[in-house]
């Protein structure tokens, strides 16, 4: 597996300008020989197939839900970065950029880094003239909120929903093209297998997920906006449907996995109240600006929290880092939390929260303030909980948020096999080890309005406009695959529910892949997720509705991949025999329970290339060069 | 808590529907209303039965997938939230429910509880939105917008576009989806060149879909999770009749353009 | 394999129905438009109304104010025959304005539901076209009694209208029909009015869109005005 990066030449600022002007380009009347197909309408798929289809491809666009609408970026709500500096206080592109490869503990490439910095400014631009409703400054200013991993504000938001917003602008840029024809809409629709013949990706298989039915799509180039695997441990915060077959498919293809093991823990989520839990609900990190983290001091203290006196309160994330406080970033937050709960200082069901309290910024700036900022996420917690967190402070605890990890992609986007490009969460590229607050928005856009537009027209060039004959084996071969496994599930005649089988997986996996690992425990996971795959194909039962709609039948699918990828995720975890941002190795850290990260030998992308017959995957480093930024010890005390 | 189910099987578009009734235990109060229908459909998988289709995605009252009638109101009894955030505890123990699709000729039945509320794609493909190629925006600060203006265009874009508006209609009318997009658009400087088109174009797709008429019973804003108020739907009435009128008059459409700070 | 286009086998996601094809011929048919037709037809009954109960109201002033009030009337024909033309279109617009969009919300829900839980619906507006099906009655009623005196509980009077309400009012069952068809004017103009202004969008955005302060003033007036006659003359006040 080659892994060229291909980074253009020059300083870090001209990178970008450089890869556009030595690009290949489609001249605007063959764009239209060319069929691209974009699977996944979230931030990223939607902006990529409405840019393409205003360019003049002819673009088809799918999503497994009812319409591209619902895609789960509409779940993001504190908002987007960009290096505006409209605060005047002190941010720039190179603080954007520094920020992040910090922030991504240096397991990033400098050069995408650096270029999302660059772009993030033509998003805002683009997204106001797309009529988001961005919150604005009584002179009508955009305003902008600050975030965790960072001492500027530099967050455009549109109240708690910035992330619907956003993902409606896309979806209504998709929309017009819908109309004028540009792009064929296939909603209900799940990409089950990657079509590669002679090393290029050719088509897609999908399920029409109302009949069942199995089709084939034949394109000149495959983009996979899917998302992450967060799912992949059962509970997340991830949608219900939200899943991991497109790229695991196309790993099996061929396409590289790039650091699996990197995912994100976020700090403020809604505590599981029950084994029932169906998904795990997201409170705004942004709360953080004006809530204050803290625990008794006493373990084990039943009081409610407003009869614990101020000095009995345990302001941990303020006492252990001075400088960032409350605002310390993701995987330094969400571990600080589980510490402190496994030490028993943990509130609320089980010992497994921690208190998010408003009550110093309510007395600060007072209830409607407070209200315009957060009304509709602290509604949404009263609604869940059934606790008024105006007058009770509100319980938080880690859960599995965001995948840094995903297909390994080049410069250009490009996966390892020619002709499949890869964007957002399902790619590794921009993020490194752990991803900051209000960035996953950002590189989506980037991803599909200003990135792939761009450097696919040098792809396809090279290529040039050859729809594979429908006939080809490679076809044939791939839906038949497609169709055996859906009838091994379909046959399946045994006691289990698909959720029973999950539950299991998910637990094991946020045991030991979770917040901290362990050679240890890496070991036993490895060795236990087997017996539950193969428990699974024994013993699994399915409604017996037939291959039409069916949800446990889509359940089963992606849970039969899921199996693979974690023992992928657990491979590379151990592998990875550092502490990173998110990767917290138990084995590496320093006497004060900090991150210990050794840049001697892991300072690389690790991209694992799949092998048939049962073998194991292959490891390939991608090696990680700092020119512009030496790495430094990430400190946010 | 156990409940009682009176719940809407349908196998496919064609085929007819009926009710079936279902007894459910095992339910705690901390439990959402589709965590409840989980429920159910585990245990009727433990019995090999199918299990009850019904649309879920995002489950934090975002995505806008789910959505049933509860004892005749859509999204459940108390209002400002979808079923995925409405909690058992706000129903008693014993209760029956008459669980129900969204009924409209323009949202037909696929299965069960799932209906195909493609028409509202359609209507934002007809002209719900602001033309502007990627690439072609000015800088982002070069128009000021007022914040009461970009406050009201926020209450508008909240649409999640669930569909519960048309549901509670008695007359199955799309004016409050219609009304929120033109709203959210039009209160915006950067929708005004499109404004006239959008409402002309808008409008009369939401009519091809077959949708109902608005007769301003208010039922719409008291189903909807986002709580859009009606006044979007005047606001529809205006643009729209406006820019008949300048259709009329044989100006071009653009020419309707008119202020922003409206509220 | 199947290639795309056969694996579309119903209409596409994104396919527009069939009936798109008039789109550019229908001009004013929208729902819009026509809600915009009824309310503006509306605007110009309850202007009617308001007219005729200032005239009606005449009645407490004797039978020489009212009777010269409509002996002016006749005397003016071109006046009083452009309003009539006015007002017969303005009802005809209406109801049939009405009757098309009763249709069409006919068909747009085929299946019913089985339980119905209404949070915003009031009696009027749930009720506007019985209303208005019982006012189109009683207008016909009201004209063949006391316009052409074609119904006479007691003997019609051309020239003194003020005997022929009176005559009539002191009738039970006339003065009953009268009261009733009066609730159904507040009823239906209570719900119509508010509406209407918001079909020509006209009304300003509110916090409450459902207060309506214009429409309970226009229903009170007309619903009291009206009613207060029949009841004068029932209570001996009108003689």
């Amino acid at each position: 597996m080659e892994l060229n990066a291909k980074i253009p030449e020059g300083p870090l600022p001209a990178k970008w300008d450089q890869r556009l002007r030595e690009g290949h380009l489609v001249g605007p009347s063959n764009r239209r020989k060319y069929t691209i197909l974009v699977v996944g309408s979230g931030l990223a798929g939607a902006s990529a197939a409405a840019s393409l289809g205003e360019l003049g491809y002819r673009v088809h666009c799918f999503c497994f839900q009812d319409s591209p609408r619902r895609a789960h970026s509409i779940a993001a709500q504190g908002g987007i970065n960009a290096a505006k500096n409209y605060r005047n206080d002190g941010d720039s592109i190179w603080r954007l950029f520094y920020d992040t490869l910090k922030g991504g503990d240096f397991r990033s490439r400098e050069a995408n880094v650096y270029r999302l910095a660059q772009v993030s400014n033509q998003i805002i631009d683009h997204c106001v003239a797309q009529g988001i409703p961005f919150a604005r400054e009584y002179g009508g200013t955009l305003a902008t909120r600050s975030f965790g991993g960072a001492l500027v504000s530099r967050t455009f938001y549109a109240r708690g929903q910035t992330g619907q917003q956003l993902l409606l602008g896309a979806y209504q840029a998709l929309e017009r093209q819908v109309q004028s024809g540009q792009v064929r809409m296939h909603a209900r629709t799940e990409m089950l297998d990657l079509v590669v013949a002679d090393g290029r990706a050719r088509g897609i298989v999908v399920r029409d997920l109302l009949t069942g039915a199995l089709g084939s799509f034949a394109g000149d180039a495959v983009i996979l906006a899917t998302g992450g695997y967060g799912n992949v441990y059962h509970l997340s915060t991830n949608a219900r449907g939200s899943n991991a077959t497109a790229i695991w498919r196309a790993h099996r293809r061929g396409a590289g996995f790039a650091n699996p093991c990197f995912t994100q823990i976020h700090p403020t989520c809604i505590p599981a109240s029950g084994p029932h839990q169906s998904k795990l609900t997201l409170m705004s990190e942004s709360l953080r600006n004006d809530g204050r983290v803290w625990v008794p001091k006493r373990k084990g203290d039943r009081r409610a929290p407003c009869d614990i006196p101020d000095d009995e309160r345990d302001y941990y994330l303020e006492r252990r880092y001075p400088t960032y406080g409350n605002l310390a970033p993701r995987d330094i937050a969400s571990r600080a939390a589980k510490e402190i709960c496994d030490e028993g200082m943990g509130v609320g069901p089980g010992g497994r929260g921690v208190y998010l309290d408003l009550d110093e910024a309510l007395r600060r700036i007072g209830k409607s303030a407070i209200r315009e900022r957060y009304g509709n996420l602290l509604e949404m917690y009263e609604r869940i909980t059934g606790e008024d967190p105006y007058r009770v402070p509100m319980r938080i605890y880690p859960a599995v948020h965001y995948t840094m990890g995903g297909l390994w992609v080049d410069y250009d986007l490009r996966s390892t096999l020619a002709g499949l490009y890869v964007l957002g969460e399902a790619n590794f590229s921009d993020h490194g080890a752990n991803r900051l607050g209000a960035s996953a928005l950002m590189q989506g856009l980037a991803d599909g309005y200003f990135i792939v537009p761009n450097t696919i027209a040098a792809g396809l060039a090279r290529a040039g406009p050859s729809p594979l004959d429908p006939e080809h084996p490679a076809f044939r071969d791939a839906e038949r695959g497609a169709r055996a496994k859906l009838d091994r599930l379909i046959a399946s005649r045994g006691t289990r529910t698909v959720e029973d089988h999950f539950r299991e997986l998910g637990a094991l996996l946020w045991e030991h892949c979770g917040m901290a690992r362990s050679e240890r425990g890496l070991s036993a996971a490895l060795e236990r997720i087997p017996v539950l795959r193969s428990e699974f194909e024994r013993d699994l039962r399915l409604p017996d509705t037939g291959a039409t709609l069916n949800e446990s039948l889509e359940r089963a699918g992606h849970l039969a991949d899921y199996y693979e990828l974690a023992e992928l995720m657990c491979r590379d975890a151990l592998e990875r025999d550092e502490s990173c941002g998110a990767h917290f190795r138990e084995e590496h850290q320093t006497p004060d329970g900090e991150a210990r990260r050794d840049d001697q030998h892991f300072a690389h992308v690790a991209v694992w290339e799949h092998q048939d017959g049962g073998r194991p995957p292959l490891l390939h480093k991608e090696p990680l060069s700092f020119e512009a930024v030496p790495p430094s010890t990430r400190t946010y005390k | 808590m156990n409940f009682v189910l009176q719940l809407w099987r349908q196998k496919n578009p064609r085929a007819e529907g009926a009710f079936s009734r279902y007894e459910v235990g095992g339910i705690t109060p901390d439990m959402s209303f589709l965590e409840m229908l989980d429920t159910l459909n585990e245990q009727l998988a433990s019995k090999g039965e199918a299990p009850v289709a019904f649309e879920s995605d995002c489950r934090e009252g975002i995505c806008g997938s789910c959505g049933v009638m509860i004892n005749g109101a859509a999204h459940g009894p108390i209002g400002g939230t979808t079923v995925c955030q409405l909690y058992m505890r706000h129903f008693s123990d014993g209760e029956e429910l008459v669980i129900e699709p969204w009924r409209a000729r323009a949202f037909p039945v696929l299965r069960d509880l799932i209906v195909d509320r493609s028409a509202f794609d359609r209507i934002i493909s007809a002209g719900g939105f602001i033309s502007v190629p990627t690439g072609a925006a000015p800088e982002a600060s070069s128009a000021l917008v007022p914040k009461q203006g970009a406050d009201a265009a926020m209450d508008s874009a909240a649409c999640i576009g669930c569909g519960a508006c048309v549901a509670a209609c008695p007359n199955a009318s799309a004016a409050l989806f219609v009304g929120a997009k033109l709203s959210h658009l039009g209160l915006l400087p950067q929708g005004q060149p499109e404004r006239a088109r959008r409402a002309l174009a808008m409008v009369a797709r939401m009519d091809d879909e077959g949708f109902g008429n608005c007769s301003w019973h208010g039922e719409c804003q008291a189903a909807c999770p986002k709580s859009i108020s009606i006044d979007t739907i005047a606001r529809t009435s205006r643009d729209w009749s406006r820019a008949k009128l300048a259709a009329g008059r044989r100006s071009t459409p653009d020419r309707t353009n008119d202020s922003v700070s409206e509220p | 394999m199947r290639t795309l286009d056969e694996l579309a086998e119903g209409p596409p996601h994104d396919a527009a129905p069939a009936a798109d094809a008039s789109v550019s011929q229908r001009r004013w048919r929208t729902t819009v438009g026509l809600k915009v037709l009824m309310a503006v037809t509306g605007v110009v009954l309850v202007t009617f109304l308001v007219l005729h109960l200032l005239g009606n109201l005449l009645v407490y002033q004797g039978p020489t104010a009212l009777n010269s009030y409509s002996a002016f009337l006749v005397r003016e024909p071109l006046l009083l025959w452009v309003a009539r033309a006015v007002l017969l279109l303005s009802a005809v617009l209406h109801v049939g304005a009405a009757v098309l969009l009763w249709a069409r919300d006919r068909r747009a829900r085929p299946v019913r539901y089985r339980r119905v839980a209404r949070r915003s619906a009031t009696v009027a507006s749930r009720t506007m076209r019985l209303t208005g099906l019982g006012l189109g009655g009683f207008i016909v009623f009201h004209i063949l009694h006391l316009t052409a005196g074609i119904i006479e509980p007691v003997p019609f009077n051309e020239h003194d209208v003020y005997r022929n309400v009176v005559g009539g009012f002191s009738v039970g069952w006339v003065a009953a029909a009268y009261l009733g068809a009066m609730g159904l004017v507040g009823l239906h103009v209570w719900h119509g009015a508010w509406a209407s202004l918001r079909s020509l969008g006209v009304s300003r955005p509110s916090p409450q869109p459902k207060h309506r302060p214009v429409a309970w003033l226009l229903a009170l007036l007309l619903w009291g005005g009206f009613t207060s006659i029949p009841l004068a003359v029932w209570l001996g006040w009108v003689r």
